[in-house]
């Protein structure tokens, strides 16, 4: 009498993702409002308010030849991405298996623990490219585009924001507790996002800093989003850029299904 | 005979929907489940009865197909649940020991989405809940949210998410655990339609009365093994007398076992309290009496599965 049928492997993280629109369909207007409003103060109040002193006193040519605001707007625009996936993917994510416990009533049906995975970071990589697109948008009214290459920049934020998704899932889906997540954003996201080349050249941190830097992926999506919004990207650059944010997102994603596998087949 | 398989299923090419052989469960040192051997057949009500501890949930978290086995062998449907674990589960409604409703979604979001999971169509399931809702006896609730239910209406929604698949197994972990008398025994009264449908129940409980009430069959687990196993009935007739005569000493028991102990078949002597096992309760407490001794309170009652844990282990199943 059994009911199910089976269309393949992607058919149970289509299912799983279903769950997590179903979930959004209650909060989508507070987080749009969120996504809308955030770029728009940023961009006005560090843009052009600051800007306008950076600006004055000589800076452009350290800054990529153009005005702060489109210095400043890519840099802004891969941390949002960060900012977006690491709260996604921190209680929410342990929320499955601790709180809400949906994970744990998806394990019981013919869903496998790796389709609860990808449901749920399916659902992370729109959230991050509808507010990324809605930055982007929003640059495009501060005229902070200065390339039509700037529209790839819509999928290189969202890598951006995804390199920092993978890892993270895997640590989050094991705890025992969200203390870790006060200290991970206090004492790792804060300084990734000032330090990270978002808000001036790295060259100007000390060189041992500089290394660490260079080591986020944030420094990766900031260099990546900056080149192809500003059109001087140069060809060897990105690709090492695009290849890093690959390759944590698919470390990230080797961690997590190792993690969702300790924590929801035990 | 601990780790014995059960008589009535040892026919060959029978039809079991669940047969465990030396099933082993260990969490890194500890042992939940130590090498037991069942067999549940179509159709049947079939219970794990235990106390906290003894090793059922994992039992059952293994039979779901959620918690790979540490040794010996497990089919459910004739399949090994290491390679057809989602095929299995397409068949099986499980109540978890948690409901893990989701608590801001309304009463028909969480049946429609668990529908969504065995991949039903969207008209099957509308159908479907207004069945189950009215099954549960929770159509008015249809569109609130699962946070304003009570306890009694989550676990009875729990089962009808359990049955939106039409399963042939269903897998009740402590059904009714938390539950007030009332709440219960609406949800007995619909585990009784499932069963009497046809569908088959395995189930895990630490109340004898649910046990007795429920299951066609049952084993007694103690320390993740089988202690005992058989029918309600039988299970009694075998392990004790038929009626029981507690003598309660609020001033410790112990001290009286000598003066009372010939008069029972087994007697149990617990901090304050002297379990007998008598084929007459009323003869042997005036027996009691006429040699002077004055329990706190004296109770005479039927014998029933707690007696049979009681004798078997020496503690009782629910502290």
């Amino acid at each position: 009498m059994s009911t199910s049928t089976t269309r393949g492997a992607a058919s149970g993280a289509r299912r799983a993702f279903e769950f997590q629109l179903l979930r959004y369909r209650r909060t989508w207007r507070g987080s749009i409002a969120g996504t809308l409003l955030n770029p728009l103060f940023f961009l006005g109040a560090l843009g052009i308010g600051l800007g306008h002193f950076v600006d004055r006193n000589g800076a452009v040519s350290a800054l990529g030849g153009r005005d702060y605001l489109s210095y400043l707007a890519p840099g802004l625009l891969a941390s949002t991405a960060m900012q977006v996936g690491m709260g996604e993917a921190a209680w929410p994510i342990l929320g499955g298996v601790l709180w809400t416990k949906d994970y744990l009533a998806m394990i019981n049906t013919p869903l496998e623990v790796t389709d609860v995975m990808l449901g749920h970071l399916a659902f992370i990589a729109m959230r991050i490219t509808t507010a990324v697109g809605i930055f982007l948008a929003a640059m495009a009214a501060f005229g902070t585009w200065h390339s039509p290459l700037a529209l790839l920049a819509w999928p290189a934020a969202t890598l951006t924001g995804l390199s920092f998704v993978t890892p993270l899932a895997a640590f989050s889906v094991t705890r025992e507790e969200d203390n870790a997540f006060t200290w991970l954003f206090r004492f790792f996201v804060t300084p990734v996002f000032l330090f990270s080349g978002a808000f001036f050249p790295i060259s100007q941190l000390p060189s041992a800093l500089q290394t660490v830097a260079k080591l986020t992926p944030l420094w990766h999506g900031v260099e990546l989003c900056r080149a192809l919004t500003l059109g001087r990207v140069h060809g060897a650059g990105a690709l090492v850029q695009v290849v890093v944010l690959a390759a944590y997102v698919t470390v990230g994603l080797i961690l997590s299904r190792r993690g969702y596998r300790a924590r929801l087949a035990r | 005979m601990p780790g014995g398989t059960l008589d009535r299923s040892d026919a060959p090419g029978g039809s079991a929907v669940v047969e465990a052989s030396a099933l082993t469960k260990r969490f890194k040192s500890f042992t939940a489940v130590d090498g037991i051997d069942f067999k549940v057949e179509a159709g049947e009500a079939f219970g794990f009865l235990g106390p906290n501890g003894a090793g059922k949930s994992s039992t059952m978290r293994m039979i779901g197909c959620v918690s790979p086995l540490t040794s010996g062998s497990l089919r459910v449907f004739g399949l090994d649940p290491a390679t057809h674990g989602s095929q299995i589960r397409a068949r099986l409604g499980v109540v978890p020991q948690e409901d893990c409703l989701d608590t801001q979604l309304s009463v028909r979001d969480n049946l429609f989405i668990y529908g969504r999971y065995f991949d039903l169509s969207r008209k099957v399931i509308a159908a479907r809940i207004d069945e189950l809702l009215d099954f549960v006896q929770l159509t008015e609730r249809k569109h609130d949210k699962v946070e304003d239910l009570s306890g009694g209406m989550k676990r009875r929604l729990t089962i009808a998410r359990a049955l939106i698949s039409e399963p042939d197994l269903i897998l009740l972990d402590e059904p009714t655990t938390g539950l007030d008398p009332q709440a219960r025994h609406v949800l007995w009264d619909r585990l009784y339609q499932l069963k009497a449908r046809g569908v088959t129940l395995v189930l895990t409980t630490h109340y004898m009365d649910e046990a007795e009430q429920l299951c066609d069959r049952l084993v007694v687990m103690d320390g993740g093994r089988i202690v005992a196993q058989g029918s309600p009935r039988g299970l009694i007739a075998e392990h004790t007398s038929r009626e029981v005569l507690e003598l309660r000493f609020a001033g410790g028991a112990a001290t009286h076992v000598d003066a009372v102990a010939d008069l029972a078949d087994h007697l149990e002597v617990l901090p304050e309290r002297l379990v007998l096992s008598v084929a007459d309760g009323d003869a042997a407490l005036a027996a009691v009496h006429g040699r002077g001794i004055q329990p706190d309170t004296a109770l005479v009652r039927r014998s029933s599965l707690e007696d049979v844990f009681l004798r078997l282990t020496g503690r009782t199943l629910v502290d």
